[in-house]
């Protein structure tokens, strides 16, 4: 036989039988010796002196991952960031807003002025484009700047595997993978950051689950709209300015833990139908404690994170604002095609506890979440007539306080109502444009993406519809 | 190569190791390369970004690295070009990133494979160095973060480890730059075979398991002739390893190793 020439089928036909024979044992088996011959010569070569044994580590651990103090530190931490980043980037914001939409803003329209440039361009590119991008980046910056560093910060010392380990086993009660918790965690800077980091998880099931759940994590990009909302509607009706920010940082604190509650229903709802299976195990490790490197942080968050995302909302701004300034300006039968599409939506919006101007805002704005408030304000003061505010048809502007903005809103037929429902639909609408192109570039499928990106639309307003059928029934009644 | 010496450039001046010349992303032509395997959150990327002086982003979390990334540095005057593979635990299951490690390892022929481990878990970590040496003969192993274990109380006896594991052994804190230079100098010896590695392998695996083996890799060296790791092809084509099982059928782990077809032996399909 040994003279016989061999194939690779021979090899192969072989291999299955001695497969066959083996079983299980193989993985096993090898796996165990593996194990054994490493802890072997860990064992020769590896020394440790008892008396340093014990470590400030095994506190902290206990502290941040015990059933006791685990979840409240975390929440703790998560509303500490969150105040931190509300509170900080108020003044420079301002400062940013006072440079790009007072000074540089005439200075430009000057400028057009001068070389007489005709007043539809002068209009599309510096009322239109101009002016959403400066918006985008004196909303954008300062709270990114804050978010991210912190963030990584966190990410450094190696906090985040700790968040994991806590939420692991609620996600394993879903059906879902513990590492969700990691990609969900990224969601809340950006969801393309967060779809791409979906990569960690081996199972395509668990993979999908993340995927399609990722929008549930508020992004970054839309904080500056419940913000603003939150601070309006409920930091408002406190009289201290202080309890205010923290009494609003609450309503978005409650904001982010509906998603996080969404994340687990839609992902248990998709491991029981859609995407049925068992929760793969893995093995989760605590790293240790490192001591983050504050300077080496801050700058590859800023260039990594922070300046990559506010770019890419910069990108998407420029054609909004002129998508933005076209509607406004062109009309059809005396009206503009702004106009019309709000009347078309605005009997759907009321149904849904919102309005046309909402609808239409969310509409404009798939391609950047950041630039929904400045288009609701400037639709507003398009159709309610107020005369007075703002700067013209298409003319993205801020106002100077939060309670000329809160003026204007009630004027446009804004009630409590509509904020808490705006607050609701920025939790749970559809995912930017960026990120829905991320789900098609990571799925490869048309249909994933599809439910990625209508199945959070779908339950927002879902989600409106009832809040506002309960509300208007509860108003009623008294 | 021990005559080298190194031209003094401008960018020697600023770096630590005085014939290191980090190349970023310029990796075009290269004399050898490199893969950079290890657990996650070993400091593989810290280890990565020290070589290359690339700004690959570094997080405390396992599973970071999702995407392979590579860069190039120049060492004694040779160019590397380096490939860091995403963080395993195993090279056994058929996750998606430890197929992509497993099969860069094996097919994608690096001249020496690095694999980084965490100071302070080294026993964990060995379970991976193990595989490795099953795979690839050529190997350096850096034992990372020993800045940690030493806060911890762990000592690590590196020449007892280079001993039992037949491949050079350097202790690194790459976040403070410690010891990338001895890394740098090990690399280079056993990539220009300056030092030949004698990496140990499995001992005590199951009797029918070592029969099972011993079987296929007989056949399997008669089919291909020089293959450098029967053993490995034969203990993946018994796991069932489809990417193996398809090599061995095309022929392709012949093109791979460049072993001559011989007459009459083997019929690629």
């Amino acid at each position: 036989m040994n003279n016989q020439p061999i194939t690779a089928e021979d090899i192969l036909t072989d291999a299955a039988s001695l497969r066959w024979d083996l079983g299980e044992k193989v993985h096993e088996s090898l796996m165990e010796s593996i194990f054994k011959e490493a802890a072997s010569i860990a064992g020769d070569v590896v020394s440790i002196s008892e008396k340093k044994k014990k470590t400030w580590d095994h506190s902290l651990d206990w502290l941040f991952t015990s059933k006791l103090t685990g979840f409240p530190i975390m929440f703790g931490l998560l509303a500490g960031v969150l105040w931190m980043t509300i509170s900080g980037a108020n003044v420079p914001s301002s400062m940013l807003a006072g440079l790009l939409l007072d000074t540089v803003h005439p200075w430009l329209k000057a400028m057009a002025g001068q070389i007489g440039m005709p007043w539809w361009l002068d209009g599309l590119l510096i009322d239109g484009m101009y002016l959403a991008t400066a918006w985008v980046v004196s909303v954008m910056l300062p709270p990114m700047a804050i978010f991210f560093p912190l963030f990584t910060l966190f990410e450094d010392f190696g906090y985040l595997p700790r968040v994991a380990f806590n939420m692991d086993h609620l996600f394993k009660k879903v059906g879902a993978h513990g590492r969700q918790a990691l990609t969900m965690s990224m969601g809340y800077g950006c969801n393309a950051a967060g779809v791409v980091a979906c990569r960690i998880i081996d199972s395509p099931r668990e993979r999908l689950i993340a995927i399609i759940t990722n929008n549930f994590a508020v992004c970054n990009g839309r904080w500056p709209t419940l913000f603003l909302i939150s601070s309006i509607f409920v930091g408002s009706a406190v009289s201290s300015p202080l309890l205010g920010s923290v009494v609003s940082s609450a309503a978005v604190l409650a904001v982010m833990l509906l998603g996080i509650l969404f994340t687990f229903a839609v992902s248990w709802l998709l491991s029981n139908t859609m995407l049925r299976g068992e929760a793969s195990i893995y093995s989760l490790e605590l790293p240790p404690y490192r001591p983050p490197r504050i300077l080496q942080t801050l700058y590859t968050s800023l260039i990594d994170r922070t300046i990559y995302i506010l770019w890419r909302a910069i990108v998407f701004a420029l054609p909004a604002g002129a998508v933005i300034w076209l509607l406004c300006n062109i009309s059809v039968a005396d009206q503009s095609l702004a106009e019309h599409l709000i009347r078309i939506l605005n009997p759907f919006g009321l149904l849904i506890g919102l309005n046309g101007v909402i609808l239409l805002a969310y509409i404009i704005a798939i391609p950047a979440n950041e630039i929904v408030i400045p288009t609701i304000l400037m639709l507003t003061v398009l159709t309610a007539g107020v005369t007075g505010i703002g700067e013209g048809a298409g003319v993205m502007f801020e106002l100077e306080s939060e309670g000329d903005t809160a003026a204007l809103l009630q004027a446009g037929g804004w009630t409590l109502l509509t904020a808490v429902n705006l607050l609701l639909f920025c939790l749970l609408h559809n995912p930017c444009s960026t990120t829905i192109y991320t789900i098609w570039k990571e799925t490869r499928s048309v249909k994933w993406t599809a439910l990625a990106a209508l199945l959070p639309v779908g339950i927002g307003v879902a989600v409106c519809f009832f809040v506002a059928q309960i509300w208007r029934l509860i108003a009623h009644s008294f | 190569m021990e005559n080298q010496t190194c031209s003094p450039t401008p960018a020697c001046r600023s770096c630590p190791s005085a014939n290191l010349v980090k190349l970023g992303e310029e990796n075009q032509n290269f004399d050898y390369m490199i893969a950079l395997a290890g657990n996650p959150n070993t400091g593989k990327s810290t280890v990565f970004n020290a070589l290359t002086g690339l700004r690959q982003h570094t997080g405390n979390w396992p599973g970071k690295t999702v995407t392979r990334a590579e860069g190039g540095f120049s060492f004694d005057g040779r160019q590397y070009k380096i490939v860091d593979l995403p963080g395993t635990y195993s090279l056994l299951s058929a996750s998606p990133d430890e197929e992509v490690a497993r099969d860069f390892i094996l097919f994608g022929h690096p001249n020496v494979t690095v694999i980084v481990a965490d100071a302070t878990r080294l026993e964990r970590n060995l379970n991976l160095v193990l595989q490795v040496l099953e795979i690839t003969d050529k190997a350096v192993f850096c034992v990372n973060l020993i800045d940690e274990a030493r806060r911890h109380g762990i000592s690590i006896d590196a020449a007892k480890l280079e001993e039992r594991l037949g491949i050079p052994v350097i202790l690194t804190a790459a976040r403070q730059r410690k010891g990338i230079h001895e890394l740098l100098q090990a690399i280079s010896d056993v990539a220009s075979g300056q030092r030949v590695c004698r990496p140990y392998r499995l001992q005590n695996e199951p009797p029918e398991l070592k029969e099972a083996i011993h079987h296929l890799v007989e056949k399997i060296e008669r089919l291909f002739p020089g293959l450098p790791n029967a053993r490995w092809v034969a203990l993946r084509v018994l796991e069932g390893d489809k990417r193996m099982i398809s090599a061995i059928q095309s022929g392709e782990l012949r093109q791979l190793y460049n072993i001559p077809e011989i007459a009459g032996a083997g019929q690629t399909t």
